[in-house]
């Protein structure tokens, strides 16, 4: 299985700029330094690279978006808050190759014309932040960063930017206005960040992978990476499972790989030789699949043609020991934890409905609790400033719709469980 | 009063940004480094520093979790409780920590040792179930583990 963003995982001082340096580093900045910024926004469009955030949109056109003729500073802002429960790939980026990430995030500045990035990183993250700036430091001294790089015209400052622990703010306009030193509270849109982004500013936001891919497809060209993935999704994708699997961890597979390989081959099964229940395939906000969907291909569009999402990449699974109305209750309340509470569905509707499900499991819940609760998860997705609402609908909504007699068992008869 | 030192270190932060706002988070990190918490009397240092109404501070401090408003414990236990760490076993481990040290979600004792948050994904599912032990993680967590904390630093 060929390796990209991982190739470095785990070996040792992998994120020294010396060892970076030994294996091809830094040649695709040098190489895309000579191309004009209008060819490497394409070569990455025709690379089928999709943002590895959680939303998949096609990143070379993104950066498209990006108006030449504003005169305004423009600004690359790099998503590494991530909070979606079940992801933890970006800090193996940034902990093991953080000289790969930052190789993207010089190329993707000289594309879209940018001469300052800001990397937001999640508060929690000490060693994250430790790593990036070190490597950030190793290039400024090696001619990577800063004034005139590689012998060009081109110049860059990349600062690293501490988040302080608010789920919210990994949602892309929240984390500009908690950038901006605010609350992390999300922004209508329109206007699109690409047009009023950062300090008002035209401004890309991608996600710490994103940027990972993006110096291996100049290098490589866009048709190899392409090719490694699958139709309108191309390259590799870094998923991370967790839960009830016997290796749980983060693995590089080509998108389109399915959801059953992933399991069985490479976290190797479930754990204690139980079998499994449901699994959640891209963190937390994706609906919840059952045992006989588990053959579908790991992609954006796969996955969205059958009701889920790939979003995050965050693969959680549960084994036949689990309580479906638990785990219902554990989603809804991390969405009632941690709602902005800047929309009055999203704010009251994330309370309601965990405590509906909390009654349910606590063998507290009446019949008009169950009956009530579908219109209640319904009526916040769609009403939202956010699409944080949208995935208290749908995930929710998951446990409830295909569980749906583990909920009604626990209102027939109180509270038995292991848990 | 912000010392010499740490406005120093302050000035070297606001110099990074464009915009002397945006310096918010970092300053208040490096302001509750020095000091432990943010009180009030430390979000009218950073408004003065900054230039910026004292309520924008305050909201901001508040927002995030990460910034505590009062002093906790020299030992600061931030158990996960989300799905992947919940599915192998984080309720127990909080439950014990409640039991053994008789403080709830967002307590510290009183003798100003322990401090308990219960969080929500640490991003570091694979190693679950975890906490955050001040600055650092710490993964497979058992309650075996939590004990010896206790014990050590009690
Ligand atoms: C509630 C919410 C939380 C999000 N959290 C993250 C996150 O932690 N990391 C991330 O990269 N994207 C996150 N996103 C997606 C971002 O809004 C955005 O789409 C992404 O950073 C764009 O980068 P990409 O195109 O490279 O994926 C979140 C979105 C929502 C609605
Ligand atoms: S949907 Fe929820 S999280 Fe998003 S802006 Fe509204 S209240 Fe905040
Ligand atoms: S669910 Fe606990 S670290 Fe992710």
């Amino acid at each position: 299985m060929q390796k990209i963003t991982s190739r470095h995982f785990g070996q040792e001082n992998s994120h020294k700029l010396e060892n970076y340096l030994k294996d091809e580093g830094y040649e695709a900045a040098r190489k895309a330094l000579t191309m004009t910024p209008a060819a490497v926004i394409d070569e990455v469009k025709k690379s089928n690279l999709r943002g590895l955030g959680g939303a998949g949109f096609p990143t070379g056109m993104k950066w498209s978006f990006i108006n030449p003729t504003n005169s305004k500073p423009r600004y690359l802002v790099v998503n590494g808050d991530e909070g979606e429960p079940g992801t933890f790939k970006d800090k193996y980026l940034f902990e093991q190759d953080p000289h790969l990430f930052l190789e993207g995030v010089i190329i993707t500045c000289f594309a879209i014309g940018s001469h300052k990035a800001y990397v937001y990183i999640r508060g929690e993250y000490l060693k994250s932040i430790e790593r990036l700036q070190g490597a950030i430091d190793e290039a400024y001294r090696a001619g990577y960063l800063g004034k005139g790089i590689l012998g060009s015209g081109f110049a860059l400052d990349v600062v690293v930017h501490q988040g302080a622990g608010a789920y919210i703010c990994g949602e892309e306009t929240a984390l500009l206005e908690s950038l901006e030193g605010k609350k992390g509270f999300p922004r209508l849109k329109p206007p699109f960040p690409a047009v009023v982004g950062l300090f008002g500013c035209p401004t890309v936001i991608n996600n710490v992978e994103t940027m990972a891919c993006v110096g291996p497809i100049i290098l490589r060209g866009a048709e190899w990476f392409a090719k490694l993935g699958c139709e309108k999704n191309g390259g590799t994708r870094l998923f991370c499972i967790s839960g009830h699997v016997n290796k749980p961890g983060v693995y590089e597979l080509p998108n389109g790989t399915t959801l059953r390989e992933m399991i069985y081959t490479h976290a190797g099964g479930i754990l204690n030789g139980r079998t499994l229940k449901a699994v959640i395939p891209g963190g937390i906000s994706a609906p919840i699949l059952t045992p006989d969907q588990i053959d579908v291909k790991m992609d954006f569009d796969s996955l969205k043609a059958i009701g889920s999402m790939a979003g995050s990449g965050g693969i959680i699974v549960m084994d036949d020991t689990t309580d479906m109305v638990w785990a219902a209750m554990v989603a809804a309340r991390f969405f009632a934890h941690e709602s902005c509470g800047q929309c009055s569905p999203c704010r009251e509707g994330s309370g309601w409905v965990y405590r509906n499900v909390k009654r349910i499991y606590d063998g507290e819940g009446r019949e008009s609790d169950l009956k009530n609760l579908p219109g209640i998860i319904n009526n916040i997705g769609g009403n939202t400033i956010c699409a944080f609402g949208d995935a208290i609908t749908m995930s929710v909504g998951s446990y409830v719709t295909k569980f749906r007699s583990e909920f009604e068992s626990k209102i027939k008869q109180p509270l038995v469980t292991t848990h | 009063m912000i010392n010499a030192g740490l406005l120093q270190q302050l000035d070297k932060i606001v110099a990074r940004y464009e915009d002397k706002q945006a310096s918010l988070l970092p300053v208040l990190h490096a302001l509750q480094e020095e000091r432990g918490f943010i009180s009030l009397d430390s979000e009218q240092d950073v408004a003065d520093y900054l230039g910026i109404p004292v309520v924008q501070v305050h909201q901001v401090v508040s927002f995030y979790h990460l910034f505590h408003q009062a002093p906790i414990g020299q030992c600061h236990f931030s158990v996960c409780q989300t799905t992947a760490c919940a599915l192998r076993g984080s309720e127990k481990i909080i439950a014990h920590i409640k039991n053994r040290l008789g403080i709830k979600d967002g307590e510290t004792t009183p003798d100003g040792k322990f401090s308990l948050s219960v969080v929500e994904c640490l991003g570091a599912c694979e190693i679950a179930p975890i906490m955050q032990y001040n600055k650092e993680y710490k993964g497979c967590l058992t309650i075996d583990e939590i004990d010896r904390l206790i014990k050590q630093n009690g």
